[in-house]
């Protein structure tokens, strides 16, 4: 056992790098309950937002429209569910596991011939000065684009959601859809367009798996991911914040629990591989303690005439 | 009345002559851990099946599953596959084995293949390789090559056939450097680039300069590309595309002529059930080539140690050996015998941490 070997600045950087694909996922999560939807089909949004990015990459020999193409393709694949639930007003739990299953089929199909091949690289960001601070550089300043996007992203989001009339909007819906549809809100619309921002946050997730972070592409390769970002917005209180802390946790775990076991600790290696799913719930169960609760008319359906 | 018996008389010709036809074809079956394309295991497996297809063309059939999971499930394909009338089946990686047995018995016509197993019955033959005279190629080359002196290694899972590879290439990278350390991660599957990427990713970050893997996919080469001054070797396939660097050699599994052989035998109804365990010599295993990042002196050791270990001059384990513990396991020129190699459950001494039980 010799713990020397593990650098942290290295599992401080390679942490942040695990945990995006699942901050992506679950941020956009976040949104459409708020919205006052449950959509259980972020793995399948994710899936083929992997395979959507990972073809236009290969085949256009760009990573950058790679992970536009992968926000399209979950954002399409949302759309779906969007029109199931709030105009053929349907199961919103049974169609969101039903469209985990078609997705995870749909990205094996389209992703034949797909398999074994090298996507072009993607450009790592080398930010001048600040990449060669001792210490904080490596940890901070030396990822690629989609790191920081995610970041941003939170931000962005718990921004949008605290202080903007349309973060107001957003959550009325959420919180009540009778009283939003009777103060004049388009709350249909409003629906709508959050199930398409979490498919594209999906789809972007998904797309970091498969180019940036393995980078090959594989039937189910985001093996679960999808399914932790849904525990996560729940564990988190639908707290933007907190779901960002969910998902370093989560990546931390996950990148310490393979630094143990390359480093020789003599825990069963089955143990070390559930660690990061019992303690990133466990944190988050402690922490979710208070009064925060979820949105009223989450997984309601909602029409006009009723 | 004579229409009704026309019609099942010409039926029943209809499917005398189908069934005439199906028995002119030798149906081979394939079952696939991984997809073709992981560019490892699975597809030079594919590639012998599609070598058998070339070499008896139209008196042969083939066909394959691919992505079939270890347990139960290759099971039920397995018995599809022998309803479907297929002569033969191989069953391709070492979690099939029971599946295979136990199928094997409900279909004594039937005859089956199981890679890399140890259970035999009279309709099931097993066949492997030694893959581990290429591993203690590549770990000599590791040995040569490392400048941090780690060695980080992908195991699949604790098998006797991974650790196999990992005593053989830890030896080796011993003696060409006394200073080597290995640092093995588990991953617990075959085929999952994800968490073969992560788990290189992690062995660079803790300082080692060679990644060794056991695993099919070639996402721990695009790990190693990504860093730099990491290098690789292919596993089971060339994966020529990471050549020069990362990867400066591969072990290539030949399954080609072994598979044409017994489809021979199952034609000539000369099929018998045998354990067939091949190395470098016979071209079961070959080694790709040493690519120009390699040392020319490194390259030509390399080679000598191949051709001693296909002419039979030179066995990898061979003593003074001593397992982890520190007990003697081989005398001094005692060569190990195939039954300890193939129940291998030990590391030998140098290697630090446990098998996973």
């Amino acid at each position: 056992m010799d713990f020397s070997s593990i650098n942290p600045i290295l599992l401080l950087a390679s942490l942040m790098v695990m945990a995006t694909p699942l901050l992506l996922a679950a941020t956009g999560e976040l949104v459409v309950e708020k919205a006052g939807v449950l959509n259980l089909g972020v793995e399948g949004m994710m899936i083929t937002g992997a395979i959507c990015g990972f073809a236009i990459a290969v085949n256009t020999g760009s990573p950058i429209l790679g992970l536009f193409a992968a926000a399209a393709g979950g954002a399409a694949l949302s759309l779906l569910f969007a029109i199931l639930t709030q105009f053929a007003l349907a199961n919103q739990v049974a169609s969101g596991l039903s469209l985990t299953l078609f997705g995870l089929g749909l990205s094996a199909l389209i992703g034949q011939g797909y398999q074994g091949i090298k996507p072009p690289p993607f450009p790592r960001l080398e930010i001048p000065l600040l990449s060669d601070i001792p210490v904080l550089g490596p940890i901070l300043f030396r990822h690629d684009i989609v790191v920081y996007f995610g970041i941003a992203l939170v931000v962005a989001v718990w921004w949008v959601l605290k202080n903007t009339r349309a973060g107001l909007v957003l959550r009325a819906v959420g919180e009540n859809h009778d009283a939003a549809h009777a103060l004049g809100y388009k709350v249909v619309r409003i629906r709508i367009l959050a199930i398409m921002f979490g498919g594209a946050c999906a789809g972007l997730g998904g797309a970091y798996i498969s180019l940036i972070r393995v980078p090959q592409w594989t039937e189910g390769m985001t093996a679960g991911i999808g399914w932790i970002a849904l525990a996560l917005v729940v564990f988190a209180s639908w707290k933007p914040w907190r779901v960002m802390l969910g998902a370093y946790l989560f990546g931390g775990v996950t990148v310490i629990q393979l630094n143990l076991q390359a480093a020789g600790v003599a825990i069963p290696v089955e143990y070390l591989a559930m660690s990061p799913y019992l303690i990133t719930i466990l944190v988050l169960v402690i922490m979710s303690a208070d009064k925060s609760s979820a949105p009223a008319s989450l997984g309601r359906s909602f029409h006009a005439s009723q | 009345m004579q229409f009704t018996k026309l019609l099942a008389t010409a039926a029943v010709a209809l499917g005398l002559a189908t069934t005439a036809m199906a028995q002119d074809k030798t149906k081979v079956g394939f079952v696939y851990v991984g997809p073709v394309g992981d560019g490892g295991w699975t597809y030079e497996h594919n590639q012998g099946r599609l070598a058998v297809e070339e070499h008896f063309g139209d008196k042969v059939e083939t066909v394959f599953v691919e992505s079939v999971p270890e347990g139960p499930d290759a099971e039920r394909v397995m018995t599809q596959m022998a309803l479907e009338g297929a002569d033969l089946i191989f069953t391709t990686s070492f979690g099939y084995m029971d599946p295979t047995i136990n199928v094997a018995q409900k279909f004594p016509n039937v005859k089956f293949e199981h890679a890399t197993g140890y259970k035999r019955a009279d309709n099931v033959s097993t066949y492997s390789a030694r893959f581990y005279e290429g591993r203690a190629i590549q770990g000599h080359i590791a040995g040569k090559m490392t400048k941090s002196n780690i060695v980080g290694y992908i195991g699949s899972y604790p098998i006797p056939e991974v650790i196999r590879g990992i005593n053989s290439a830890f030896i080796h990278a011993r003696k060409a450097n006394p200073d080597v350390q290995f640092k093995i991660v588990w991953a617990y599957t075959w085929f999952d680039p994800a968490k073969e990427a992560d788990a290189a990713k992690v062995l660079i970050e803790q300082g080692a300069d060679v990644v060794l893997q056991h695993t099919d996919s070639t996402a721990p080469q695009a790990a190693a590309q990504a860093a730099g001054n990491v290098i690789t070797f292919g596993q089971a396939s060339d994966m020529g595309e990471y050549a020069p660097m990362p990867r400066v050699s591969s072990i290539i599994d030949n399954w080609a002529p072994y598979y044409i052989a017994r489809t021979q035998a199952v034609i000539d109804g000369t099929w018998e059930s045998t354990d067939t365990w091949d190395g470098i010599a016979p071209g079961m295993v070959g080694i790709g080539e040493i690519s120009d990042a390699v040392p020319a002196d490194v390259k030509a050791e390399a080679l000598a140690l191949k051709d001693a270990i296909a002419k039979g001059e030179y066995h990898p384990f061979t003593g003074p050996l001593n397992k982890q513990d520190g007990s003697a396991w081989l005398a001094d020129g005692e060569v190990a015998d195939d039954g300890t190699l193939l129940g291998m459950n030990f590391y030998v001494e140098g290697i630090e941490g446990d098998i996973p039980q």
